[in-house]
């Protein structure tokens, strides 16, 4: 697939990329957003291009939804931005109706633990809606999840369901870990035809980071390298990547080089860049706040021992959160990895 | 013994008796001028539509009894329900039924073969309901296309295509489900969405008296039509087994919705004379007087002796029955003709748009196919 063809039909009211390069600056097109204000500015964007994306959730009208992601946009949007009634199955199942219909639904689901209501809805009809239909209709929803911990959150507030999605045929997962990332996969997720899982890091809302509002270099399935090294391959999404950009740097001044990789799809996953990676590094280690049984580290685990056995100088390794549930917020710092964590993954790969 | 016609007191609205004379009382009045404006012919093909799907179904049991098909789902009892309402829905409108709707989807134009190839195992659905006169598919997980239903009477919401006054081009929803289904959590949830939203849409409740085993006594201490108004939204109730009185207060409560006035609810009580699937045994928990008392009440018997008393003569009646028989040798001979299907289908239609482990997954197992050389 081109560039072209991943970007939203939308971004073609954008300069081209080529002139954007050749007149941009620094001043003008890239700006500092925090990774809650970039998916506002994506939604904005979405909503103000085609009108046939609607927004609909819990609180997402005039309060902005619980972490303000949707601030303003009612004001902005009328009765496209829905303040919906508090279920998420019916969110969910609604939302699919109006897919039929032709538009373009994007649910916010208020915490990854609420997700659960609306489940069934997800699972066994969004999912399957288009094959069903063998290809004759179409589900472009999204459906956005602010997941994971470090937010000193109540029980149900800060898990991880990714796996239970990834599990499902039908679905897309992805998850930005910065705001230029987030400002164009929402758009590019909102462009798909086919239901996309929009899972969003909440510990990293309010993080800042630059926002190239004119040119996106990567597309919604891509995995990306976002640190090179020589001697371990870490990869994570979401706010998962900071983590282990934290372990590189303490590992640099330990005189340990470590490639980290930021997966930004979980399904499909895009296996080349981390292929590539660990040819080069031989070791590779897997980090996930989720619990590890079952989970995409193990999954991404097995299919990296499968398709490269003999370049493994080492067992690829997983570093996730127990497999208990997600404990009371005093807990959280040592339930879920932190950098600590994963560079003693990372000596125990050097040790083979 | 199953009890499925709780009654708040109120009479269920009744056009037509059970020996096929038309009813004066108060309760139906509001509705008799819709039965006033069919004319001969439009009343010749209520009768039509319910014998036919009625041959339809006995003979698509006999396909399943001789392996044609993995299931069958018989609609035997519930003609009155689904032909009357069915013919109340205007081209424009659009229609989401549960599992069990072979007439309603007839009547929209759905070629009764998808329904064998569904239930054959060859697909899972599979029609588009573009071309089925906005007939949507069928939906097995109880109660979940409430919410599609109401979703999309949102969708004509936004649309501006509901309240504008002009009812050729108005649109409404109408969605079918069954007793046990109001007890799942998204049936209620689609009460509240629709509610809420004021959505133009029908509920068709058929109460057939039975959740598979389970009778609706157990499922409810009230009737069911009177769930509703906790939810806001007006209900009636009307007797399931009488064609006309499911037409004319589906098309009445139709034009309510595609007017603007929003959602309301309707429940038939009819029964299901046949068994939940060919894979249940009613026999273990009903009664055969109760199933008697029903088979007296047949919907398509008393729409015949209407049609007599109006004059009707035995001529028709025997051409209906020839057409019957023609439509059941139809779906005879194509069933026998069915392929399986391709073994792309496993693949091709997950996602929409291009995907690397299905493509990767298709080539794979076509690899292994071929590496029979040609034997498997």
């Amino acid at each position: 697939m081109s560039e072209q063809d991943t970007s939203p039909a939308w971004a073609e009211t954008l300069p081209e990329a080529g002139d954007g390069r050749a007149s941009r600056s620094a001043a003008t097109d890239i700006v500092e957003l925090p990774l809650a204000k970039a998916l506002n500015a994506g939604l904005r964007k979405a909503l103000a291009g085609d009108p046939k994306v609607l927004l609909m959730g819990e609180d997402i009208g005039p309060l902005g939804g619980v972490f303000r992601v949707t601030e303003g946009l009612q004001a902005e949007f009328g009765r496209r931005v829905m303040d919906t009634p508090l279920a998420e199955s019916g969110i969910v199942g609604t939302a699919i109706g109006l897919a039929m219909r032709g538009y373009r639904p994007v649910c916010e689901i208020q915490f990854d633990g609420f997700i659960f209501p609306g489940f069934d809805q997800i699972t066994t009809q969004l999912a399957k809606m288009t094959n069903r239909h063998e290809g004759q209709v179409q589900m472009p929803v999204v459906i956005r999840v602010p997941y994971g911990g470090h937010i000193g959150a109540v029980e149900h507030h800060q898990e991880s369901p990714e796996a239970y999605f990834a599990h499902t045929p039908g679905l897309r997962l992805v998850s930005p870990s910065t705001p230029h990332d987030a400002y164009w996969m929402i758009q590019e997720a909102i462009a798909s035809n086919d239901p996309v899982m929009f899972f969003e890091p909440k510990s990293r809302y309010w993080h800042k980071g630059p926002v190239d509002l004119n040119f996106n270099q990567s597309s919604l399935h891509a995995s990306k390298v976002v640190r090179t090294g020589t001697e371990v391959t870490v990869v994570g999404h979401g706010a998962m990547v900071n983590v282990l950009l934290q372990a590189a740097e303490i590992a640099q001044g330990e005189g340990t080089s470590i490639e980290v990789i930021d997966l930004r799809s979980l399904s499909p996953i895009d296996y080349e860049p981390l292929l590539a990676s660990v040819q080069k590094t031989g070791r590779l280690v897997i980090a996930s706040e989720a619990p590890g049984f079952a989970s995409l580290p193990s999954e991404i685990a097995a299919t990296v021992t499968e398709r490269l056995f003999y370049s493994l100088e080492a067992p690829v390794l997983r570093v996730t959160g127990f497999d208990a549930p997600f404990p009371p917020a005093k807990l959280e710092t040592i339930y879920l990895p932190d950098a600590d964590r994963v560079l003693e993954a990372v000596d125990r790969a050097l040790a083979y | 013994m199953a009890d499925n016609t709780q009654t708040s007191g109120d009479k269920p609205v009744q056009l037509l008796s059970p020996d096929g004379a038309l009813t004066t009382d108060d309760v139906g009045a509001e509705y008799v001028h819709y039965v006033d404006q069919l004319n001969d012919d439009q009343l010749r093909r209520f009768h039509r539509d319910m014998v036919v799907v009625r041959r339809f179904d006995v003979e698509a049991a006999n396909l399943q009894k001789q392996g044609q098909m993995g299931l069958w789902v018989p609609s035997m009892g519930q003609e009155a329900a689904q032909v009357g309402s069915a013919h109340a829905a205007k081209t424009q409108d659009h229609l989401f039924p549960a599992y069990r709707e072979h007439a309603v989807g007839m009547i929209r134009g759905l070629d009764l073969l998808h329904i064998v190839e569904l239930l054959r195992g060859n697909t899972h659905g599979g029609w588009n309901p573009a071309e089925t006169g906005n007939f949507h598919l069928y939906t097995l997980v109880i109660g979940s296309h409430t919410l599609h239903a109401t979703g999309y009477a949102m969708g004509i919401q936004f649309d501006g295509k509901a309240g504008t006054g002009n009812p050729d081009t108005d649109e409404a929803v109408m969605v079918y489900f069954g007793d046990g289904a109001t007890s799942q959590g998204d049936v209620s949830e689609a009460f509240v969405f629709a509610a809420s939203y004021q959505t133009p849409q029908v509920f068709f409740l058929q109460n057939n008296g039975w959740a598979i085993s389970v009778p609706v006594s157990v499922q409810s201490r009230t009737p069911l039509y009177l769930r509703s108004a906790g939810f806001g939204i007006p209900s009636v109730q009307i007797d399931g087994n009488d064609v006309l009185a499911s037409y004319a207060v589906a098309a009445k409560h139709l034009d309510d919705a595609r007017s603007g006035k929003g959602p309301s609810v309707i429940e038939a009580l009819t029964y299901r004379i046949g068994a939940h699937t060919s894979s249940d045994d009613p026999t273990k928990y009903r009664t055969n007087a109760e199933l008697q008392s029903w088979i007296a009440r047949d919907p398509i018997s008393r729409y015949e002796a209407y049609l007599r008393h109006r004059g009707e003569g035995d001529a028709f009646f025997a051409d209906v029955a020839t057409e019957a028989e023609d439509v059941a040798a139809d779906i005879r001979r194509r069933t026998l003709a069915l392929e399986g299907p391709s073994t792309d289908k496993l693949f091709d239609h997950v996602y929409s748009e291009q995907h690397p482990v299905m493509d990767a997954q298709k080539q794979w197992l076509a690899q292994y196919e071929s590496s029979f050389g040609g034997l498997a």
